[in-house]
């Protein structure tokens, strides 16, 4: 069988980076590579992904089968045998396509826009790693496989935000982004070995661990599925680690792109579907794990209303649709959650690459009340942004209406009333803040008239194109039955799905109906506080909401500094007063004593002969007294 | 005979002990190799008394050995006083400390 070709999916991105690893190098040092050179490598690397992992989906269509392979023995430790191991089922493989479909398009996308900087090379290594960690984190077969993706997908990121790190600000960007991600990943260790020590004794890998786990006790499960939360919590940015995520956006667009849409951010939703046999028999976490996407997603959503930053303004939503995956993951609905993640990959990846574009136009002006009458300017930038921006607001046709009303629906027919609630408010948030930027970007007046526009390269517009397309189509490989449709996301992800829904038809139109009209309130709203709006009315931003609620500065007073303090009294009390003092006590009475012992060594032989004197006396005396 | 005998030893212990004090006390190397030769004549009259003693004649040999010995040995003490001397133009045993670390050690 050509199974070990699934090995080559993760692969192939992690030999081209090393390759292009090697090259940017070799640039530097020696005589200059071509930017083509790196182009061709970096672009190779997800096509050939994407065509690898394309074949297995074809063949896993026939076939119906989960694909299996084991690299090598990674570890053997004990009794633990650790393999280097990938599978590929039906949830691993529908990742593999979109993350290598659109991470493909991000990459076409970057060419152009980091075309004039010096370390392409570099950026494209980067680029090509995070991949391969995605990938891997998405194809393993075992947990701890997964980690090693899931820790490369965190260390790429601050590879990637801190990447212009001439400026302390991105570096502390970056370091955050790390630093919140190893909060979660704490979480994910112990759940791993929480795991490993009580159902772990036939193998480490999902299939054994799945039949391990069904005997534990429910206290012991609601544990693991708590600790392995965390660490989802801080990879997809949800309350309270979300932090970093607004920060994020120091990096080049193009890396916000990759971060949002087809790579990271997902892995926490990926995560508690692949776990969804552990989740299954806990649900109370799920709720638990719903209300905190809900509160996420109302949160983020009420942020990035009076943002003023056009990147941060989609971070926060980014932040406000990964709270509605986490909604529907929660519920148990995984597969309704995934098409989610599917259809949010197109429309954020082609909001950011177009954000990208108008703020490439604007020679790297990023506040919204800056820009202005962009529509005139660059009008495929506009329509593109303009459908991804329906898309996510949940306008029919586009993709983002089928899978927020299925979440919606799985959220109202879970009886939890309160998810749904916040839901719909959310949604109208979500149509406001959205169409709030589109109108002052698009379509404000009296900015500054002597700019002048930069040009957009064709291959950063190219993508914008093929993803509007996605942003439209995306949504028609999951339509609900009740619209004559037939939803081949449910059917292919059937093994995610936790029970049908209690609702009839009837309801159903009743909700899809409610959740376009949440949308249409938005948009009446945004329409008519912002459209056309006069450049100069803008106020200086000020206010809570501005201030993102003082969560950073609460975290700064209770948490940060608290560390600080601790770090400090430690390094300055402790470690002088005790760590230090017995240490360098130690080895001083070493040396005092050494020079005790080296007095003895005169040079005076006189003194040697009395101290001879001295030892033969007592020898003899104990000789004579005690072995007579 | 016993009381003689006692009175031998003493005496031997008596010569070894100056000769002791004079080798710890004194720094000219020539009252230092006279000791030395004063501590070997106590060692060789203990061997004689023994041997006087309980009527054997090895120790009396064994005390001609040491005689012997020690002539040839203050031949080559001797010389080797003459070479320091050229050395240092001193006969204080103190200030030859060419072989000590005692340098190193109070650094």
């Amino acid at each position: 069988m050509s199974n070990f070709l699934l090995a080559f999916i993760v692969l192939v991105p992690f030999v081209s980076a090393t390759i292009l690893g090697i090259m940017y190098l070799y640039s530097i040092k020696i005589s200059k590579v071509p930017n083509f050179v790196f182009t061709l490598f970096g672009l190779s690397a997800p096509i050939i992904s994407f065509a690898v992992g394309f074949s297995f989906f074809l063949k896993m269509i026939v076939n119906d089968e989960i694909i299996l392979y084991k690299a090598y023995r990674w570890l053997s430790v004990d009794a633990y045998d650790i393999d280097m191991g990938f599978m590929a089922d039906q949830l691993s493989i529908f990742m593999v396509l979109f993350i290598t479909f659109v991470g493909g398009l991000i990459h076409i996308y970057a060419t152009g826009y980091m075309k004039d900087d010096e370390g392409y090379g570099k950026f494209f290594f980067y680029f090509n790693l995070f991949l391969g960690s995605m990938l891997l984190l998405v194809l393993a077969d075992s947990p701890i496989i997964m980690f090693i993706g899931w820790e490369g997908v965190g260390v790429c990121s601050y590879f990637l935000i801190s990447y212009y790190y001439e400026d302390s600000e991105n570096v502390k960007a970056g370091n955050k982004a790390f630093i919140a991600n190893r909060v979660g990943d704490l979480g994910f260790i112990i759940a791993m070995v929480t795991m490993f020590y009580y159902a772990g004794a036939n193998g480490l890998d999902y299939i054994n661990l799945e039949a391990g786990l069904v005997n534990l006790p429910i206290d012991l499960l609601t544990f693991i599925g708590l600790a392995l939360f965390v660490g989802a919590i801080g990879k997809s940015a949800q309350i309270p680690l979300y932090v970093w995520l607004p920060d994020a956006m120091a990096g080049p667009t193009p890396v916000s792109a990759l971060i949002h849409a087809a790579t990271m951010v997902t892995a926490g939703v990926y995560m508690v579907a692949r776990f969804h046999f552990l989740y299954d028999m806990i649900p109370n976490v799920g709720l638990f794990i719903a209300y905190i996407g809900a509160f996420s997603a109302l949160f983020a959503a009420i942020i990035a209303t009076k943002q003023t930053d056009i990147k941060k303004i989609l971070a926060y939503s980014t932040m406000s649709q990964l709270g509605y995956m986490f909604i529907a993951v929660g519920l148990g609905a995984y597969s309704v959650g995934i098409f989610h993640v599917f259809t949010h990959a197109f429309f954020k990846a082609l909001l950011f690459m177009g954000a990208g574009a108008v703020i490439v136009a604007l020679h790297h002006e990023q506040n919204i009340f800056k820009m202005g009458g962009m529509k005139d300017k660059t009008p495929l930038v506009f329509y593109t942004m303009l459908i991804a921006t329906l898309a996510i607001t949940g306008i029919p046709p586009f993709a983002g209406f089928f899978s927020k009303d299925e979440i919606l629906l799985t959220a109202f027919s879970s009886e939890h009333y309160l998810l749904w609630g916040i839901g719909v408010v959310t949604a109208i948030l979500t149509a406001y803040y959205m169409f709030r930027m589109i109108f002052i970007v698009f379509f404000g007046q009296n900015y500054k008239k002597e700019r002048t526009i930069h040009f957009v390269p064709n291959s950063m517009l190219m993508p914008l194109v093929v993803l509007a397309i996605g942003a439209v189509l995306a949504g028609f490989i999951g339509i609900p039955e009740v619209l004559g449709g037939h939803n081949l996301v449910g059917e292919w992800l059937s093994n995610w799905h936790l029970d049908s829904l209690h609702v009839t038809h009837k309801t159903e139109i009743l909700l899809m109906g409610g959740n376009i009209l949440a949308a249409f309130i938005g948009i009446f709203i945004a329409y008519k506080k912002f459209y056309m709006y006069d450049m100069k009315d803008v106020a200086e931003p000020q206010g809570i909401i501005w201030n993102k609620f003082y969560i950073d500065e609460i975290y700064d007073r209770f948490i940060i500094q608290r560390t600080k303090a601790l770090s400090i009294f430690i390094s300055y009390k402790i470690d002088v007063n005790i760590i230090d003092k017995i240490v360098m006590g130690l080895s001083n009475s070493f040396i005092k004593s050494g020079h005790f012992v080296a007095r003895m060594q005169n040079a005076n032989t006189r003194f040697y002969a009395f101290t001879m004197l001295l030892g033969i006396s007592v020898i003899s005396t104990y000789l004579i007294i005690v072995m007579r | 005979m016993a009381d003689s005998l006692l009175s031998y030893i003493a005496l031997a212990m008596i010569l070894f002990s100056i000769g002791f004090l004079g080798i710890i006390s004194r720094k000219n190397i020539f009252i230092v190799y006279m000791s030395i030769e004063l501590m070997f004549n106590a060692v060789n009259l203990i061997f004689i008394a023994l041997g006087r003693y309980n009527e054997s004649m090895q120790p009396q040999v064994i005390a001609l050995i040491i005689i012997a010995i020690a002539a040839a040995e203050a031949a080559v003490f001797l010389s080797l006083i003459v070479v320091l001397y050229r050395r240092k133009k001193s006969l204080n045993s103190d200030i030859f400390t060419v072989l000590s670390q005692k340098d190193a050690a109070h650094e």
